[in-house]
């Protein structure tokens, strides 16, 4: 049995499937990734998991260290240690970078903050008393999102397109830290669209209208990378 | 309450008794400290319930330290009245911290009429700052009009955040020569059956004038806000914004007006609002990341007020 259970989960919004039944395990302490085309569905489960406004009334059930957490708010499931990075992350006017990521921190000394920036390859000395607001690229606020995640410390963590926005240099650092999440036991859930992402993770699933068509080893998943997706009626193939 | 506990309630850098910042010390309707510097001329004349100032900067002059203005009432009951004029010679640069500080209020009604000139080519940059009693009967009536000459440039931040607000009336309006900038900051939380009314104008008169009016308004239980914002632009490529937001919880009830007049087909003015609850992807953020809703609230209103 899985850490995390998603039992036969279906989602509709404003009287479209969203999501189609969908059953998937994902094993503690394991880097897992979810792929698919756009429109897939895979960033409506990673706000399923989550318990997002808009996304608790489904069928089915989400099964965490075998108990459902169906019921409960998304902050009651993030003190079960689970939470998510946005694909695009909120910015918050007048907060700073070190109230930001103290906010989410289990310890929250001046120490913790400078630490974790240097993890995601940003100099404390510049960011720390930057607003997390618009005047951050949004590779930056990328960045700061995902050090608030590392401070957590948390058990499950969904990435949502770790990589969108990031430059290449940065995108190292955050793979070594996606290892040191690991390293501490999390298990990372990465929703992506890119080959050198999907690497990171040691198994992956492949969602497809609303539902998971295939899983198992990356090999096997990334044949979907290569031009062709597995033979479904979706709407939105890729090319 | 001392002037020393006033001062302390303000927050007050140490650097306000230091002899090169003029200040000037008001409680009620008496001078009680001042201190000026070269450049400078400060003259108060003591009136029925409030003083009358007069401040003069020189021309070219650049006062270093910001001048730091304590207008308090420390009664439980009184009316403080302060007429200022404040000219601003040309090339000059100066800053002012001014406080407001009515920690005992019950009823106390707090009356600023200002006039404020901007020299050609000065930087003049005022931040008042209130900080009132938890007992909600203040009412505060700050009005205003300044003159920027060509090339001034001149931003004014009014923060309300500490304290119950009772009840405020802003009234301010510049008016904007050639080349000239303006900024005019509003940042307020209200509670309790506080009632805020902001009105602020700018009329960009002069030819690449710009002008930037920006509220942030928080308001909780039963508070009301009307936020009045109006920007005109009439010389040629004048350029103006008008951002408000207003975060409301509870039972508060807040509106915002923005006006926004061209009358030149070279100038350009955008305005932006928002009102209403937090946003929810800032509070979901913050929800998973172990905040509960009302602390997460907390964090995101007192950035707004930053
Ligand atoms: N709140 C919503 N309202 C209406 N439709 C929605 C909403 N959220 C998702 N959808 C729809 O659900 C489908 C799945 O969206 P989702 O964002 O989960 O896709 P995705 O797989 O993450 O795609 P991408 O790769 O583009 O990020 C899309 O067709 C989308 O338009
Ligand atoms: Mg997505």
């Amino acid at each position: 049995m899985g850490i995390l259970e998603v039992k036969n989960l279906s989602l509709s919004i404003n009287g479209s499937k969203i999501l189609n039944g969908l059953s998937v395990s994902f094993q503690e302490g394991h880097i897992h990734a979810v792929v698919g085309p756009n429109g897939a569905g895979k960033t409506t489960l990673g706000y399923t998991i989550m318990g997002l406004e808009g996304y608790r009334d489904f069928t089915g059930d989400i099964i965490y260290k075998g108990k459902s957490i169906k019921n409960l708010s998304v902050y009651e499931r993030a003190r079960k240690n689970i939470t998510l990075a946005w694909q695009e992350p909120a910015r918050f006017e007048g907060l700073t970078v070190e109230d930001f990521i103290k906010s989410s921190a289990k310890n929250k000394s001046r120490e913790t903050v400078t630490d974790v920036l240097e993890k995601v390859g940003m100099s404390p000395g510049e960011y720390i008393n930057r607003a997390v607001d618009k005047g951050l690229s949004g590779g930056e606020r990328k960045r700061i999102e995902f050090a608030s995640i590392l401070v957590m410390e948390p058990e499950l963590v969904i990435l949502d397109e770790p990589d969108s926005g990031i430059d290449v240099a940065s995108l190292n650092n955050m793979f070594k830290a996606i290892k040191f999440l690991k390293s501490n036991g999390t298990t990372v859930i990465l929703i992506t669209h890119s080959l050198a992402v999907l690497k990171q993770a040691e198994d992956a699933f492949l969602l497809c209208h609303g539902d998971i068509i295939q899983s198992g080893s990356i090999d096997k998943v990334s044949v979907y990378f290569k031009g062709k997706c597995i033979p479904c009626d979706h709407k939105n193939l890729p090319e | 309450m001392s002037v020393e506990e006033l001062v302390k309630a303000a927050n007050i850098y140490p650097e306000m008794h230091d002899k090169d910042t003029a200040r000037l010390v008001i409680n009620k309707d008496k001078v009680i400290d001042t201190n000026v510097v070269t450049g400078l001329t400060v003259n108060t004349v003591e009136i029925k319930d409030g003083v009358d100032i007069n401040i003069v900067l020189k021309e070219n002059v650049t006062i270093e330290k910001p001048v730091h203005l304590c207008f308090g009432v420390t009664h439980r009951e009184a009316i403080q009245k302060i007429i200022m004029n404040i000219n601003i010679g040309q090339n000059s640069i100066v800053s002012i911290f001014a406080h407001c500080i009515f920690p005992n209020a019950v009823d106390v009604k707090h009356v600023m009429d200002g006039k404020i000139k901007v020299g050609r080519g000065a930087k003049y940059s005022y931040f008042e700052r209130h900080i009132h009693s938890e007992e909600g009967g203040i009412t505060v009536i700050p009005k205003a009009r300044i003159i920027l000459e060509d090339y001034a440039k001149f931003k004014t931040e009014f923060e309300l955040i500490k304290g119950r607000v009772g009840s405020i009336d802003i009234d301010y309006e510049t008016t904007c020569g050639n080349h000239s900038v303006m900024e005019m900051i509003t940042r307020i939380s209200g509670r309790g059956d506080d009632i805020v009314n902001v009105k602020e104008a700018g009329i960009l008169v002069g030819e690449k004038a710009k002008g930037v009016l920006t509220s942030r308004i928080a308001l909780r239980q039963n508070a009301r806000a009307q936020v009045y914002n109006k920007l005109v632009a009439m010389g040629d490529y004048a350029r103006g914004h008008v951002d408000c937001q207003e975060i409301i919880q509870g039972n508060a009830v807040a509106s915002a007006i923005p006006i926004v007049e061209v009358r030149n087909p070279k100038a350009h003015i955008t305005h932006e609002a928002s009102i209403g609850s937090v946003d929810s992807k800032q509070l979901q953020t913050l929800m998973a990341r172990r905040l509960s809703e009302t602390e997460a609230v907390e964090l995101i209103v007192a950035g707004l007020l930053k």
